[in-house]
């Protein structure tokens, strides 16, 4: 995780901690072109869902977080899950179904957990993770606690009923939870706008009476400053904040997916001009870090991962027994 | 001991509870007031609108909400109003309660009870009148009761507070003025997973729960006139099931009768009389029988709705009926 180094100003990013957060994106990045290389090659099971030119958002607001503060995730939740401080060799362990995964092998990609980290799962059913995140945030604030509850979800999500009951919940509350919208523009194959009514996501938020903020997804600084800034208001006990970020997904809905539903100029032109991690180096050369700091932050991200996936794919299998554990305690299987 | 109506008995256990542990909490519809059947009523004024908390009518952020502070270490006490509104909550439930612990290796539990009031009540009708518990038993991970007397929701609601696992707690709803003696002293309460046995017998087993129970007594006193005699097993924990108690009695009768108000197609009575068949198969007098509700929808009409119930007279002869079964 990144830590801050000084409180972060879009207009006049600091490299250091620019540095810091493009350093999570290229292992968020390199993390699942790898995991998406082992699927091709059958080590990794069932269907992960690529985060690929998203990694901004997960980098940016998981840069603002306290190691105590919890936060719920989607379906495409590695990023979130890396960006909050989870080890990736107990990750690749857990795609590949491996003893010592962060669930033991019994999640995979699409439930992945840490709560060592606060990272309260990843989830197979969208809109899911809104009312657990306010839930959460309803314990601390029961406790009275200073901890934040983050909550990230898609586009899709917003067309379910939980995102409504969450969100109202969560602002008649007055709890400690920061939205964010991960807003790629589509749910699987159809584009979210074509099945909505209304004026998007940041609307149905702001008729509850919830602040929004909108931000350019793919702008790492942009994101850091709208995130250190909604993160603090949270905390400061002024209830919840909601964060639209536009972005765009880089890959198929699952890394099996082609995406040919998309149109190809639409693809062409997120690819050639609108990669965060692309975008990010322009910005820190613009601070004067040379092409040679950026090159090692990435070599050295794809030498540890490389590392990582191999001692994975070398760990021992989960024992046939673990299936049987930790259903429940009384009337537990025989 | 005192004497209590089942009502009465449940406010007391939560009570006890909130008291005992400042990380209980309930939360739902109208619980400030009382909620609707009054079993919460006096709590709110007793621990506070944070303890007891008024929710929107918003079930899947009710049970989704009590999954995340469950997971952050407090004890949600989760009430659903009726058992029929749960539905809107299964996700919830089902999908992430009873499936967080597993999935995510054990890294946490989630020590929450929803409390369902179900069953036929007031001609409430198709939507507010059903008995769902089979669908719970069917879910690895939930922890399933259904109390038929005051001391038994007490004693086990109070367990399912203590216990850590996700507990689906199902209180029937023509049962709340129901009286009975409680043991309310110190830290008394039910073993989950023990069945009571509410009356001794030599003929037929009669296995049963929740509203079951009463009409399986009223039955037993009309079987006894015929000459038959029922041995009557109040399971009160449907998962776990007390196996063992059940496949005594009928090691000893040589009959099984399981009597529910849930629709009897794939109820939980075919669970108990299978795990029977199989395991006491030739020491079996007579076939085993289930008898629970028509597969229909609860009708309203006061002319229409016995269609949906059991009765004490449909027992007795079913229990007769085995007792005099030729092959
Ligand atoms: C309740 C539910 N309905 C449908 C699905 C199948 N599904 C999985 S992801 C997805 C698209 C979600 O879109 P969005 O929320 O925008 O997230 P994105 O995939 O774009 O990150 C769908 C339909 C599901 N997992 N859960
Ligand atoms: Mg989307």
């Amino acid at each position: 995780m990144a830590l801050p180094s000084s409180p972060p100003d879009a207009a006049a990013p600091d490299a250091e901690r620019l540095l810091g957060l493009y350093a999570t994106m290229q292992r968020i990045r390199v993390f699942e072109t790898l995991a998406d290389e082992a699927h091709k090659a059958g080590q990794v099971a069932g269907y992960i869902h690529l985060s690929i030119g998203q990694e901004a958002i997960a980098a940016a607001v998981g840069a603002n977080l306290r190691e105590d503060d919890v936060l719920t995730s989607t379906h495409r939740g590695h990023g979130h899950t890396i960006a909050k401080g989870a080890d990736p060799l107990a990750m690749f362990r857990e795609l590949c179904g491996r003893a010592g995964g962060t669930c033991g092998g019994k999640g995979g990609s699409m439930h992945i957990a840490d709560f060592s980290v606060g990272m309260l799962g990843a989830n197979g059913v969208v809109a899911a993770g809104l009312p657990i995140a306010v839930g959460a945030a309803h314990a601390i604030a029961l406790k009275g606690e200073d901890r934040i509850a983050v909550c990230f979800f898609g586009d899709g999500a917003t067309n379910r009923g939980p995102f409504l009951e969450a969100l109202n919940w969560a602002a008649a509350f007055r709890l400690p939870v920061l939205f964010v919208c991960e807003d790629n523009g589509y749910g699987a194959t159809t584009r979210t706008g074509s099945v909505s009514a209304g004026g998007g996501p940041g609307v149905r938020a702001e008729s509850l009476g919830i602040p929004v903020t909108v931000v350019d997804g793919n702008d790492l600084a942009a994101v850091d400053a709208a995130a250190a800034a909604l993160v603090r208001a949270v905390r400061e006990g002024g209830g919840p904040q909601f964060l639209h970020a536009r972005t765009y997904r880089f890959r198929g809905h699952t890394s099996s997916d082609p995406a040919t539903y998309r149109d190809a100029a639409e693809v062409q032109a997120q690819l050639a001009g609108n990669d965060p991690i692309r975008r990010a180096a322009a910005t820190l050369a613009g601070l004067g870090v040379t092409p040679d700091a950026l090159e090692r932050v990435e070599r050295h991200e794809r030498e540890a991962l490389a590392a990582a996936l191999a001692t994975a794919l070398d760990s021992p299998w989960p024992d046939l027994g673990t299936a049987f554990t930790d259903v429940q305690d009384i009337g537990a299987p025989q | 001991m005192s004497r209590l109506t089942y009502r009465e008995a449940a406010r007391l256990a939560l009570a006890h509870e909130l008291a005992a542990d400042p990380a209980v909490w309930t939360l739902g519809e109208d619980i400030g007031r009382g909620g609707v059947f009054g079993q919460y009523q006096g709590l709110q004024a007793e621990f506070g609108p944070t303890r007891v908390v008024d929710t929107p009518i918003s079930e899947a952020a009710i049970m989704g909400g009590a999954v995340g502070a469950a997971l952050l270490g407090t004890r949600p006490v989760v009430e659903m109003r009726f058992s029929d509104f749960a539905l809107c909550a299964v996700d919830e439930l089902v999908n992430q309660a009873a499936k967080a612990r597993y999935m995510f290796g054990g890294q946490a539990r989630v020590p929450l009870v929803v409390r369902q009031p179900v069953g036929l009540w007031s001609n409430s009708a198709a939507q507010h009148s059903q008995s769902l518990e089979s669908w719970y038993v069917h879910i690895p991970g939930l922890v399933v009761l259904a109390p038929a007397t005051p001391a038994d929701n007490y004693g086990l609601l109070r367990a399912a507070i203590r216990s850590d696992d996700p507990v689906v707690h199902l209180e029937h709803k023509d049962l709340w003025p129901a009286e009975g003696e409680v043991p309310l002293d110190g830290d008394w309460e039910v073993p989950i997973g023990v069945a009571r046995r509410v009356r001794e017998g030599r003929d037929v087993t009669v296995v049963t729960w929740s509203g079951g129970v009463r009409i399986a007594e009223e039955a037993a006193t009309l079987a006894e006139t015929q000459g038959v005699s029922l041995d009557i097993l109040d399971l009160r924990s449907l998962w776990p099931w007390d196996r063992g108690a059940v496949l005594d009695s009928v090691a000893r009768t040589g009959r099984l009768l399981v009597v529910h108000e849930a629709v009897e197609v794939a109820g939980f009575g075919a669970e108990i009389a299978a795990t029977v068949a199989d395991a006491l198969f030739g020491a079996l007098k007579a076939p085993v029988r289930r008898l629970g509700a028509p597969r229909i929808p609860v009708p309203y009409s006061p002319a229409l709705e016995p269609a949906s119930r059991i009765t004490a007279p449909a027992v007795a002869a079913a229990a007769a009926g085995l007792v005099s079964w030729r092959s």
